[in-house]
Formats: C-alpha cells, sequence, structure tokens
C-alpha cells in the first residue's frame, strides 16, 4: 500500500446558496498529527463528511494513498483504511461495548471469535476494559467518546478523523483521552483531529489548520498558528458576538 | 443449564405429543408453528435489521403460487415448486428491497413501500384470468402422496412445519452469531454509525432480505398444501403480513426465540376470539390491534425483553 496519505486539493462544498468550504487544501502525510480547528459553523465537520463520504463534494479532489475517495461510499472509505468518528457519538445502544468494537473489527477479519479477541484487545487500550459487556446505553458521555474512538480504531485505520472527542469532558477526562491519542499515535496510525479545546489541540498537533467561513485562513506550526493575528480576529470576532 | 433442560423436554414433547391430539388441538398446534414460522422469517429482516416490512404476504403468496401452478400445470412436485418460489421471492425481495434501501426509504416509508408492493401482487393475481383471478386455485386432492406433498391425515403436516419452524430458528441462530448478525444490528441500531465502522449497510439489508423472502415463500407452499386451496386476498393480503410480524413483535423481535414465543401467547388467543367473535368479521383483526399497542406500549422488547430484564443481575434486555 503506497503511503503518500491524504491530499485534499480544491475542496468545495455548496449547500444550495451556502459555501460550507471553499477551495481548501489539506494534506495529512503519514505518521502526522494534524489540528483542524476554527470557529463554530467554520466548516471543520463539513471536511470530515466529506472525506469520509457522507455527503459528495460539489468540486475538488479527495485522495488518500493514491487512490481517489470521491464518490466511494463511506464503507468503502473505511475499508481503505480511513476512519471517523462522530462528533455527537453514535454508538449501536442495544449492543454492549464490546460489540460495538467487534463491528468494527470485521472490516479485517470474518471470523467471530478472532473479531471478540481484536475488540476486547482495543477495548482494554482505550480503558474501557471494565465495561465491556455493559450496553453502550448505559455508558457515560466520556465512555461513549472512548468508545467511539475505539470502533473506529477497530476497523485498523490508517488515518483515523477524529470530531471533538473532547467535547463535554472534564479536564481530568481530558487528560485521558490527549494519552490515549499519544498511544493511539504510537500504534502508527495518522490523524486529523477536530477540536475546540486548544490546551489539548496545541500539545497534541503537529501542525495546525484553520478554518473560517469555509476558507482555510493559516496552517502552520501549532505556536505560530496561535500568534496569527487573523486566527485571532477570527476567534475573537466571535468572541464578541457571543457576549451580546 | 435449566433452560437447555427446558428446552430439551419442550422439543421432546412437541415431537412426542401430537399424535396423541384431538383433531382440533392439532389444528391449533399447526397454526401457532405456522405463524412461528413466519414470525421467525420476518424477524430476520425485521427483529434483527430493524426494516419493518409490512408486506411479506408478497413473498408468501409469490411461494403459494409458484408451486401450485408448477403443480397444476407441469405436476411438479411441491417440494421442488417450493424452491422455485422461493427462488421467485428472492427475486422480487431483492428486486423491492434495493428500490427502497437504494433510494434511503428507511423507517415508516420502508414499510409503506413494501406494504404497496404486497398490494400490488395481490391485484394483479385478482385480474389475471391465467392464475386463477379472485377464484383462486385448487390444489387437487389425491390422498396421500408424500412425494408431492400431499398427505392424508393433518399429523404430517404438522411435522413439516415443526422441522421449517425449527429450520427458521435455528438459521436465525446461525444469522445471529456470525458476522453478518453484527452486520445487521449495526445498521438496525445507527445506519451512518455503522457505515462508518465499515459495514455495507446496503448489501447487508439485502442479504437479510434474501434470507427473509426466501423463507417466507416456503410457507406460502405450506399453506397451498395444507389448506388446499389459496386465493389472492389469503395469500397476498395483509394478514399474512401481520401474521408474521406480530408474533415477532409480541415475542421479542431480534431474538431466536421471539417469533415462536410470540406465537404460543397470540395464535391461542386469536383461536378463542374467533370462535366467541364468529361471525362478526374483523373483530379479530381489532383485538390483534389492539395487542400490538398494548405490547409496544409496555413491553418494547416483546416477551422475550421482558423476561431477560426480570432475571437478576441480567443488565442486557436489549
Amino acid at each position: 500500500m503506497s503511503g503518500t496519505g491524504l491530499e485534499i486539493r480544491g475542496l468545495t462544498k455548496r449547500f444550495g446558496g451556502l459555501v460550507a468550504v471553499n477551495r481548501f487544501d489539506l494534506a495529512v502525510a503519514p505518521g502526522e498529527i494534524v489540528g483542524l480547528i476554527g470557529p463554530n459553523g467554520a466548516g471543520k465537520t463539513t471536511v470530515f463528511h466529506l472525506v469520509a463520504g457522507f455527503h459528495g463534494p460539489s468540486e475538488g479532489l479527495i485522495h488518500f494513498d493514491g487512490v481517489s475517495l470521491v464518490g466511494l461510499k463511506p464503507h468503502a472509505i473505511c475499508r481503505h483504511g480511513l476512519a471517523r468518528t462522530f462528533q455527537l457519538v453514535q454508538p449501536f445502544a442495544g449492543l454492549t461495548t464490546l460489540e460495538n468494537v467487534m463491528v468494527g473489527a470485521f472490516n479485517r477479519v470474518g471470523d467471530v471469535a478472532e473479531a471478540r479477541v481484536r475488540a476486547a484487545e482495543i477495548v482494554d487500550f482505550v480503558g474501557l476494559g471494565p465495561r465491556r459487556d455493559t450496553p453502550a446505553r448505559h455508558l457515560t458521555l466520556a465512555d461513549r467518546k472512548r468508545l467511539e474512538v475505539a470502533r473506529g480504531l477497530a476497523t485498523e485505520p490508517r488515518l483515523l478523523l477524529l470530531d471533538e472527542v473532547m467535547s463535554g469532558l472534564n479536564p481530568t477526562e481530558i487528560e485521558a483521552i490527549i494519552g490515549l491519542i499519544r498511544r493511539i499515535h504510537s500504534r502508527g496510525v495518522s490523524l486529523l483531529i477536530i477540536e475546540h479545546v486548544m490546551r489539548a489541540i496545541l500539545a497534541l498537533s503537529h501542525r495546525l489548520v484553520v478554518l473560517h467561513h469555509g476558507e482555510k485562513i493559516a496552517e502552520g506550526p501549532p505556536a505560530a498558528v496561535a500568534r496569527d493575528p487573523r486566527v485571532i480576529e477570527a476567534y475573537l470576532g466571535e468572541a464578541v458576538e457571543e457576549t451580546r | 443449564m435449566g433452560a437447555r433442560v427446558l428446552l430439551a423436554l419442550g422439543l421432546a414433547a412437541l415431537v412426542a405429543v401430537p399424535p396423541l391430539l384431538p383433531k382440533y388441538a392439532l389444528e391449533v398446534l399447526i397454526s401457532i408453528l405456522f405463524f412461528g414460522y413466519l414470525g421467525a422469517c420476518w424477524n430476520i429482516l425485521g427483529g434483527y435489521g430493524g426494516q419493518f416490512s409490512f408486506g411479506h404476504a408478497a413473498f408468501f403468496g409469490i411461494g403459494a403460487y409458484t408451486s401450485t401452478l408448477l403443480l397444476l400445470h407441469w405436476n411438479v412436485s411441491p417440494w421442488l415448486g417450493m424452491l422455485a418460489g422461493g427462488a421467485l421471492a428472492t427475486a422480487f425481495g431483492l428486486f423491492a428491497g434495493y428500490l427502497s434501501f437504494r433510494y434511503g426509504l428507511r423507517g415508516p416509508y420502508f414499510s409503506l413501500v413494501t406494504l404497496a408492493f404486497a398490494e400490488m401482487l395481490r391485484v394483479v393475481a385478482v385480474n389475471w384470468k391465467a392464475v386463477g383471478s379472485s377464484l383462486g386455485l385448487v390444489v387437487p386432492n389425491r390422498g396421500s402422496a408424500p412425494a408431492m406433498f400431499l398427505f392424508a391425515e393433518k399429523l404430517p403436516y404438522y411435522y413439516v412445519i415443526f422441522v421449517m419452524a425449527l429450520g427458521a430458528v435455528w438459521i436465525t441462530r446461525v444469522i445471529e452469531r456470525s458476522r453478518m448478525g453484527y452486520a445487521l444490528a449495526a445498521v438496525r441500531e445507527n445506519e451512518d454509525a455503522a457505515e462508518a465502522a465499515g459495514v455495507d449497510a446496503l448489501s447487508t439489508k439485502l442479504r437479510a432480505m434474501a434470507a427473509s423472502s426466501f423463507l417466507t415463500a416456503l410457507g406460502g407452499t405450506f399453506y397451498a398444501q395444507y389448506f388446499a386451496y389459496i386465493d389472492p386476498s389469503l395469500t397476498f393480503g395483509p394478514a399474512i403480513s401481520i401474521g408474521g410480524l406480530l408474533p415477532a413483535i409480541v415475542g421479542g423481535a431480534g431474538t431466536v426465540a421471539g417469533p415462536l414465543l410470540g406465537s404460543f401467547v397470540l395464535t391461542p388467543i386469536s383461536e378463542v376470539t374467533r370462535a366467541l367473535l364468529r361471525g362478526r368479521a374483523g373483530a379479530d383483526i381489532m383485538l390483534y390491534g389492539l395487542i400490538l399497542i398494548l405490547v409496544i406500549s409496555f413491553l418494547p422488547n416483546g416477551l422475550v425483553g421482558w423476561l431477560r430484564s426480570r432475571r437478576p443481575g441480567a443488565e442486557r434486555a436489549a
């Protein structure tokens, strides 16, 4: 498998008259952790939907390891080694933690016993071992976020898209998720992360990309991007609006 | 394992007791297994896959008509004819399923489309002279001819439907424990999340549709041979669609034993009310509607879900 990573060029998505994403370029090299930030409504989640095949782009190219993802269905993209989590967690509520993760594991193995073994390993890896046989509907939000990650990880992706896996968590839980993301990275998985928790995204990312009104306004090392006047303005502008 | 002993005893009773039963009791038992069988067939797509078909009579009718027409015109044994009916019903199921699933019909929209397909076939059968139109078809009585799926007594029919019901339950169990079972459950619980986890939702639903429609069609052939008469409203009518989904939902949709358990509870109730309300057409259907409302309100996971939730320490009431 040629490891050229994710390449997005000229990605545009229009919903009627609204341009949600406009001529967006992004690359994620194998082994990289890239943070995708921006104010609410900037188009970050739309980018994830486009990459993972839940929406079709209006224009633009999406390549992953040399294969075009445009027009592929989500399950085919997942099989190709690109998995995602959902911002609003989407567990299989009636299934147990282990069964949820097994569904992901079947992406690579057909045998039930083997899928169970692999899923159990990942359930332990994300720290849900004690909740293994708990129905997903009974998990706390923090555990559901871990379950999202575990299910994605079980599909054995080379690139994992994490959509706000820290939102709604307390500082201790956030610290734990940061550690988990580092351990996922050390398994050889590249990551593209949407996150509003600045402290976390600055600490984790090798590179930051900033979206504002669907357009990329900054890209670079986290420390430099955080000082970029345009980025500060984008966030401050939002902050001012919020105080009204 | 107390449950296993209980199951073995129950099966032994179902094999050993029927020859001793009076004719009417045997007929009720055949009815129980027949609707339990239809429930098990419906359960594969409706219970496990969460795709609530209201039109399984389409497959049932195709099965009944195919084997009967093959018998009448070419003297093909219904044992073979039922396989042909199953194949045709599968083809129709895949066609209807592809149209519905491909264009994203979910929930009640899927239910309505399946209902429409079944009604469409009923109207076609009513107006088609070559298949007997509304007069229906009579399976000629030649006494006992086991090779032609004809028996002089009720008892052999009982054993046939007993084996069919066991087979459907066994297939359900195999599916539940396979990769397919997990894919179906994932699609039922959350189709988008299933896709994101690598589950091909369309092909998963179509495979469940294929199994469900094939098996339902075999039930149609059984019906034709057992009652020796079929007509469009008996086989393509909503009563058959409801007759399959109701025991599954009451017993526990998405559980192996649910449909049979549901039928063991529902069918006797239906027999009694039909006897009591004789002559008041539709009263038994109204009662069925009432039962369905009560079960969905108070036992959303059916009898099996209710039994599981009563078991101490059983958290998995899903």
